[in-house]
C-alpha cells in the first residue's frame, strides 16, 4: 500500500479497496518498525492519525472525498500543530504545544489529510545535513551512514523511505531541494508568497517559503494544490489565484525552451554533471528545446545569502528569550542573566552563529558595507534570472554539488556545509519557484535535477517534471538495499 | 581581519547570548571563516543599485483594524515558563 502514488491511494479509498483507517495503521506500523533507525519523525501523532483517518472514512462514505481525503501525510515540524508539539528542531521548543495550527496545517486537516507526525530538521531550519537537530540526525535512507540533507531532511527522508507518502517541507536557502534530491524524492520550493507562512516558525522571513516533497511531481502537485492560496494571516501571501496544477499536465512540451546554466556546471564533477545531461537530453526527446544561458552573479548568491539570512535570523529569533514561551535557564540572578543563560543554553551551536554573524552585519559601522550591499547584489542576482527569462521558459542545472555525504564531514568548516546549498540560494534570493526531482545516482546516491521557473510558474516545471517522470523511471528507483521498501 | 576576542564579547551582549572563554577560540575561528566568504561581495559593484528587500517588491498590504478570532490569554499563557495571576513572572527587575 505505502508503493501508491497519492492519486492511486483516493482511487483505491473511493473503490473501497482500503479503508483511510487501514492505510493510516499501515503507515504507522511502517514508522513504528523504521523511525527508531531512521530518526525522521520527532513526533508521532498515532491517536490523533487514527481518529482523523476514521473522519475521512466516514466523510468519504458521505460521498464528499476530496483529492486528499484520507491520505496520510507528516508536517516538517516547523509548522505549529494545535495541541502537538512543534519543536523546530531546537531545545528551545522542545516542549512547545502551539495553541493555534499553521495556515497550512489548517488547510491540509480541512482537505481530510491524515497527519502521521512532526518531521525532523535542522534547528530553526539552519543546516544542509539535519545535524544540528536536538533530536539528532535523521539517516538517509540510501546509506544510513550518510546525511539526509536539509533542513528538510526529516521530510525527504521519510517519504524516500515511505514513512509517509508526501510531506510538507520549507525552503530558506535550499531546505526543500537539497533534501529532496539526496533522498532520491522530489520536492518544489513554490513562488515567495504563494503558500502561507503564518504559523510557519520564522527563519529568514525574506526567503522562508513551505511546499511538499513527495514521490513525484504529481504528487508534489496535489499536496501544493492544497497548502497554496492567499491568507490574509500573512501579509507578504501573495493575491494571485492558484491554478489547477494537475489539470495542466497534459499540455506538450514542444518547443518549450529551457536554459541550462552554464556557471552551474563549471565546478559540477563529471559524474552528476553527467546525469544531470542526461535528464536534459530525456527532456529534449520530450520536444523541448536547450539553450545555454547564462546566470553572471551566482557564485555571489551564497556570500548574499549568509548576509542576509543571518541578519533577519538575528532578528526574528530574538524572540526567544524565556520568557513568554520555550526553555528557561534554572535559577537566573537578574534579568540579562535569564535571556543570556537561556539564549546559551536553548540554541545550539549554528543557530548562535547565525545570530551573531546577523548581530554583526547589521550592527553600527558595518551595516552599509554588508547588509545594503548584500540587498544590492540580491537585486543583481533578480535581474540575472530577469534577461534569462527573456529568453527561455525554464531553467535548469544541477540541484547540489553531489550526492549524499557521510556524517561529520563538513560539520567542522562552515562555508564546506554552506557551499551544498551553492545551485539552491539564488532562486530563493529571487523569490522564483525551484523543484528537484531525481535523474539517477553517483555510487548508489541520489542525484538531483533542479528546475527553474519564472514567478507562479509552478505549473509549469511541474508538468516538466511530470513529462519526464513519465517518461523515465529514476523517480520510482526505492532504496533497496537498506530493506526500507 | 580576524575578529577580535573584544568584538565576539560585544556581538555576544548585543544578541544576548552567554559566550563562554572556552568557546571564543572555536566561534572567532568560524566565524571568521563565514565573514571572509561574505566579504567576496565587496567586489561587486553596486553603485547606484537599489537594495531590494522583497524579492517581488510587493508593498505592506493593510488589513482593517478589526478584532479578529483571538486566543484567550489563558490559552496563549499556558506555555509560559513562569506564570501568575495573567502576568509572566521574571526576575525582579527594580529593587
Amino acid at each position: 500500500m505505502h508503493e501508491l502514488s497519492v492519486a492511486q491511494m483516493a482511487q483505491g479509498l473511493a473503490a473501497g479497496a482500503f479503508s483511510s483507517l487501514e492505510l493510516t495503521q499501515h503507515f504507522l506500523r511502517r514508522i513504528e518498525a523504521h523511525n527508531g533507525h531512521l530518526n525522521a519523525y520527532i513526533s508521532v501523532c498515532a491517536e490523533q492519525a487514527l481518529a482523523s483517518a476514521r473522519r475521512a472514512d466516514a466523510a468519504i462514505a458521505a460521498g464528499q472525498q476530496g483529492p486528499l481525503t484520507g491520505v496520510p501525510l507528516a508536517h516538517k515540524d516547523i509548522f505549529c500543530t494545535a495541541g502537538v508539539r512543534t519543536t523546530c528542531g531546537s531545545r528551545m521548543l522542545a516542549e512547545f504545544v502551539p495553541p493555534y495550527d499553521a495556515t497550512v496545517v489548517a488547510r491540509l486537516q480541512a482537505a481530510g489529510a491524515v497527519v502521521l507526525g512532526k518531521t525532523n530538521m535542522d534547528e530553526f531550519a539552519m543546516g544542509s545535513s539535519n545535524e544540528t537537530s536536538y533530536f539528532s540526525a535523521v539517516r538517509n535512507p540510501w546509506d544510513t551512514d550518510c546525511v539526509p540533507g536539509g533542513s528538510s531532511g526529516g521530510s525527504a527522508a521519510a517519504v524516500a523511505a515511505r514513512l509517509a507518502p508526501i510531506a510538507t517541507a520549507t525552503d530558506t536557502g535550499g531546505s526543500i531541494r537539497q533534501p529532496a534530491a539526496l533522498c532520491g524524492v522530489t520536492g518544489l520550493k513554490p513562488t515567495y508568497g504563494r503558500v502561507s507562512r503564518w504559523g510557519m516558525i520564522a527563519f529568514a522571513s525574506s526567503m522562508d517559503q513551505g511546499g511538499p516533497i513527495g514521490q513525484s511531481a504529481e504528487d508534489c502537485a496535489l499536496l501544493l494544490q492544497a497548502m497554496a492560496g492567499h491568507d490574509p494571516k500573512d501579509s507578504t501571501s501573495i493575491v494571485e489565484p492558484v491554478p489547477d496544477y494537475c489539470g495542466q499536465f497534459g499540455g506538450p512540451l514542444d518547443g518549450l525552451k529551457i536554459g541550462v546554466v552554464e556557471e552551474y556546471f563549471a565546478d559540477l564533477g563529471d559524474a552528476v554533471a553527467a546525469r544531470v545531461r542526461g535528464a536534459l537530453a530525456e527532456l529534449e526527446k520530450l520536444g523541448t528545446r536547450l539553450v545555454s544561458v547564462r546566470l553572471p552573479r551566482s557564485h555571489l548568491a551564497v556570500p548574499a545569502y549568509y548576509v542576509l539570512a543571518p541578519a533577519e535570523a538575528s532578528a526574528n529569533l530574538a524572540r526567544f528569550d524565556g520568557v513568554r514561551y520555550g526553555y528557561r535557564c534554572a535559577e537566573p540572578v537578574d534579568l540579562l542573566d535569564l535571556y543570556c543563560r537561556t539564549r546559551a543554553e536553548g540554541f545550539g551551536a549554528e543557530v548562535k552563529r547565525r545570530i551573531l554573524v546577523g548581530t554583526y552585519v547589521l550592527s553600527a559601522g558595518f551595516y552599509d558595507a554588508y547588509f545594503r550591499k548584500a540587498q544590492q547584489v540580491r537585486r543583481l542576482i533578480k535581474e540575472d534570472f530577469a534577461a534569462a527569462f527573456a529568453q527561455v521558459d525554464i531553467l535548469a542545472g544541477p540541484s547540489c554539488p553531489a550526492g549524499a555525504f557521510r556524517f561529520g564531514s563538513k560539520t567542522a568548516d562552515p562555508v564546506a556545509m554552506y557551499l551544498q546549498d551553492i545551485y539552491t540560494i539564488a532562486a530563493n534570493l529571487a523569490g522564483l519557484p525551484a523543484l528537484s526531482l531525481p535523474c539517477g545516482a553517483v555510487a548508489g546516491k541520489p542525484i538531483g535535477l533542479q528546475l527553474i521557473g519564472n514567478y507562479f510558474a509552478e505549473a509549469r516545471i511541474l508538468g516538466a517534471a511530470h513529462r519526464l517522470q513519465q517518461a523515465t523511471d529514476w523517480h520510482r528507483a526505492v532504496p533497496a538495499a537498506e530493506g526500507w521498501r | 581581519m580576524a575578529l577580535q576576542p573584544d568584538e565576539i564579547a560585544r556581538l555576544a551582549r548585543l544578541a544576548h547570548i552567554q559566550v563562554t572563554a572556552e568557546e571564543c577560540g572555536t566561534l572567532t575561528e568560524r566565524l571568521d571563516a563565514v565573514l571572509d566568504m561574505v566579504r567576496q561581495l565587496q567586489a561587486c559593484d553596486t553603485a547606484g543599485v537599489e537594495p531590494l528587500a522583497h524579492p517581488l517588491d510587493a508593498v505592506q498590504e493593510l488589513r482593517p483594524d478589526a478584532v479578529a478570532d483571538a486566543e484567550s490569554p489563558e490559552t496563549l499563557m499556558r506555555n509560559a515558563p513562569a506564570a501568575a495571576a495573567g502576568l509572566f513572572l521574571v526576575p525582579r527587575v527594580l529593587d
